[in-house]
């Protein structure tokens, strides 16, 4: 049981054949795995259109490098497929983090250009998955999407543009609360220059920067100094630096960090143990505001492995989609038809509702969403049908035997079964045809990967 | 909370002090028939620039401070004076607006805010949405509202038309219907016939079955309960016929849909829509035909206009009042990046059969003197003078036929007479 919990939070759960590859592991090696994911290779992406895996639709050449909704698909396969399911699932963390959006940078780069500089952003947020914070921030200062995002492009000494310093202390370190209006002054005015030349490649451009000195309300420096001196513009560059290395390593940014993690890994519903956000945060600062530490000590931590957490968290919509493909067969299928119903579930990838991310929890279900939900299982479960069938001929004597078979492979904390036998009785009388086989087949799966049950990981 | 069974139960005494003097105000509403009217909540999501939407086109401050965003005196849609004296125009692309403001049904209310006015989006947002800006966490003001009708609340009390659930719908015990598409709101099946009638009612007993130790269980399935039960009644939505085109786009459609539950009569009280946008930190451009702002003035003119004679022409603009929001206002002086900065207090819009009217409020003085006792932040955003929560209190008491006091906590019965 530790394994398969294991696997729905630190990845998007597993098919039976990955299970049993897991299985064949200790937990902790699993866990080792997992975190120390660059030694297993990342050849995934050329899986993509190969027989064997989940399909990918396209008008024309599939072109994820210029097309959104191409790259949507091949994020969405690298999530079904990835050997390193924890990188994949860190990045999504970081997507929400970092939330921004294809249509604005499409507003200034045309389709084809945002596509890349948005593929740019996740492509870095996925080799820092496990990182450092001080890395991440630094990077996505810099990162091109970004500065289109928070219209940092526009950000110069003649007139400083707020967006980005205000969201970098409010939504990507301390929090709101802990900054004053005039530390946003003070922000925007150290990231003036951070701009980005014709080709939307990021440049530090000096003649843009205010040298004048900058001071916040909380140190910059070891010593206290609040104060990030007047430098030449030439030099103006490490103000940000000289910010962000503070921002990073702040208690305050430090009990946010950590405790997003514990929310995203271990329960959104049960407070966390402020002894154990301390530990966590002392590993996060004795490692230099690394992530690694931080995630496989929370995966290792009895609070994780607490059998009262399984099945507690609310599934984001790309978990949903990703795990009810891994568990109920791919075959024949294209993470294409996800694409509409995730918008309908609230969980457009590339295109998170604000700067803030999506909400998360009880938010993603709304009456809508919840319907979104049952309907993709529908699709899923009619593009199964037979496979499932045939999968499930050895469960053909009755449908208590389909029952079993059905709630083994797609896996949620129901209680009974008895409404699913109920369902898998009703009707016609029970012959195990083939034919009845890929109706209740199919109809339990709908079922199952619609119940409230499954909506949690 | 007392609800209003309660109130009911209980008859006046228990309210007297809380009701003072306007109950009879509620008392009218309720009269008059409160029971079918709609209220529709307009949500200009990301900061709307008030100064742009409504111009103070005399302000040589507004020129001065704004050397590429300030529209033209000879372009804006004038509307009169405010009580100040203080001329006025609508965006030149607001001219469905303006025919309404001509019919008297549209209320301009200038400077609504609050103290130490929020900049973030999102603090801002819960803000207005929980109508408490010393704790903004709490819930939402439409939801305590709705919480406080009379017991079992039909699912589709409330319709939100944008995906998730907005905060100031949450409240406890309050199931929001959230239908951005009617017509993606159905039961598909991977079978047909008597197999798929099977599961739909499979699905509902499924549902129903809450296991009092995991109430997040019970959470997911009183959703997916509410939303079973409400298919067949949002499926004739999509059978309405408008009277007018709607604008082919998210926010003309979402519309089209709230005046298609209003005319099919299917219980809604409280519609939530959303156009968004307003975040217009660069290249704001609120002159050019393919400027910013003005798509944005052309989105809500084309869609709010559309609406309004939808539901002029099928008799049921009497009872329909919308009301806008935004989470703050912007900045007075442009950035350098042609846009402008997250500021202040801003305008809110009521439209309706019985709305009063006018030019609510005044203007802001734009002069850059840091004395300057209409404007805040060394008279840099314009500083409120209508508290938000005055607005919302003449739309429970005088539009719903609620009680402004236990809703929002406290009484702010002083707001401008636009309902």
């Amino acid at each position: 049981m530790a394994m398969d919990h294991l696997l729905r939070r630190a990845g998007f759960g597993a098919s039976s054949d990955e299970l049993a590859a897991y299985d064949r592991l200790s937990y902790s090696q699993a866990v080792e795995q997992l975190v120390n994911y660059e030694s297993t290779p990342d050849d995934v992406d050329a899986k993509i259109g190969q027989p064997g895996y989940v399909g990918t639709t396209s008008n024309g050449p599939f072109s994820p490098d210029t097309v959104i909704n191409d790259a949507r698909q091949r994020w969405l396969f690298r999530m079904v497929h990835s050997g390193r399911p924890l990188q994949e699932k860190m990045a999504l963390f970081w997507h929400n983090y970092f939330a921004t959006a294809y249509s604005k940078v499409a507003g200034v780069a045309k389709a084809d250009g945002a596509t890349r500089l948005m593929n740019g952003q996740i492509d870095f947020l996925r080799t820092n998955a496990l990182g450092s914070l001080r890395d991440l921030l630094l990077g996505i200062a810099k990162d091109p999407a970004m500065l289109i995002w928070l219209d940092g492009d526009t950000n110069t000494k003649a007139k400083p543009q707020e967006n980005f310093g205000r969201e970098l202390m409010e939504l990507f370190s301390r929090g709101v609360g802990y900054y004053t209006e005039d530390d946003v002054y003070a922000a925007a005015r150290v990231f003036t220059g951070w701009n980005l030349d014709k080709s939307l490649a990021f440049t530090y451009n000096a003649n843009a920067h205010e040298t004048t000195a900058k001071t916040f309300s909380f140190p910059i420096y070891a010593d206290g100094g609040r104060t990030i001196p007047a430098r030449a513009a030439a030099a103006g560059m490490q103000d940000g630096i000289d910010l962000i290395n503070a921002l990073a390593m702040h208690p305050e940014t430090t009990a946010r960090v950590v405790t997003k993690l514990f929310t995203f890994f271990v329960s959104e519903t049960i407070a966390p143990d402020p002894a154990f956000i301390n530990d966590l945060a002392a590993t996060y600062l004795r490692n230099g505001s690394a992530i690694k530490p931080v995630v496989q000590q929370i995966l290792l931590s009895p609070q994780f492995l607490d059998p009262a957490v399984a099945f507690t968290r609310y599934s984001w919509p790309a978990e949903f989609i990703v795990r009810a493909i891994k568990e109920t067969g791919w075959t024949g299928f294209s993470v294409g038809s996800a694409l509409t119903p995730m918008i309908n579930m609230s969980q457009e990838l590339y295109e998170p509702p604000n700067v803030a991310g999506w909400v998360l929890g009880q938010a993603w279900f709304s009456t809508g969403a919840m319907l979104a939900r049952m309907n993709f299982a529908s699709t899923l479960a009619l593009n199964q049908k037979f496979r499932l069938a045939t999968a499930a001929a050895g469960a053909r004597s009755s449908p208590q035997a389909l029952v079993a078979f059905m709630t083994s492979r797609l896996t949620a904390d129901f209680d009974g079964t008895g409404d699913l036998v109920a369902y898998a009785s009703a009707g016609s009388t029970w012959t195990g045809s083939d034919a009845q086989l890929q109706a209740k087949g199919s109809g339990l799966a709908h079922l199952i990967l619609g119940s409230p049950e499954y909506q949690f990981v | 909370m007392m609800t209003r069974r309660s109130f009911v139960k209980n008859g006046v005494a228990a309210f007297t002090v809380s009701l003072a003097v306007p109950r009879f105000v509620s008392d009218l509403a309720r009269a008059q028939g409160a029971a079918s009217r709609n209220l529709v909540v307009l949500d200009l999501s990301g900061g709307n620039d008030g100064l742009s939407m409504l111009v103070p086109y005399t302000d040589s401050s507004y020129y001065s401070r704004r050397p590429t965003l300030a529209i033209p005196a000879a372009t804006v849609l004038q509307v009169g004076a405010d009580s100040s004296g203080k001329a006025l125009g609508l965006h030149p692309k607001l001219t469905g607006l303006k025919d309404i403001f001509n019919q008297g049904r549209l209320a301009l209310i200038q400077r609504v805010g609050y103290e130490n006015s929020s900049r973030s989006h999102f603090y801002g947002t819960d803000i207005w949405s929980t109508a408490n800006p010393a704790n903004s966490t709490g819930s939402g003001w439409v939801g305590r509202y709705l919480s406080s009708l009379v017991p079992p609340l039909d699912p589709l009390i409330a319709w939100n038309t944008t995906g998730d659930t907005p905060h100031a719908l949450q409240s406890a015990g309050v199931s929001v219907a959230s239908i951005p598409s009617v017509s993606g709101y159905a039961f598909n099946s991977p079978n047909g016939g008597a197999e798929a009638q099977l599961e739909r009612s499979a699905a509902a007993t499924i549902a129903s079955h809450v296991p009092v130790d995991k109430p997040h269980i019970g959470f997911v399935g009183t959703t997916a309960q509410a939303a079973l039960a409400t298919l067949d009644r949002v499926a004739s939505v999509g059978t309405y016929k408008p009277s007018v085109t709607y604008p082919n786009n998210g926010f003309g459609q979402a519309l089209q849909a709230i005046a298609g539950a209003m005319s099919k009569g299917i219980g809604t009280r409280v519609f939530w829509v959303q156009t968004g946008g307003f975040d217009t930190h660069a290249s704001q451009d609120t002159t050019a035909d393919n400027g910013a702002y003005v798509k944005l003035m052309a989105t809500l003119n084309d869609g709010l206009s559309a609406f309004y004679n939808d539901m002029r022409n099928t008799g049921l603009l009497g009872d329909t009042l919308l009301l806008s929001f935004s989470e703050f206002g912007r900045r007075i002086t442009e950035n350098g990046s042609k846009g402008t900065d997250h500021g202040a207090a801003s305008v809110m819009l009521a439209m309706g059969g019985a709305v009063r009217g006018g030019i609510f409020g005044t203007a802001p003085s734009l002069a850059t003197d840091p004395s300057n006792p209409t404007l805040e932040n060394n008279a840099a955003d314009v500083h409120f003078e209508t508290d938000f929560r005055s607005v919302y209190a003449r739309v429970i008491d005088n539009w719903l036929g609620g009680d402004s006091v236990s809703v929002l906590g406290g009484n702010f019965r002083n707001g401008p007479a636009f309902v």
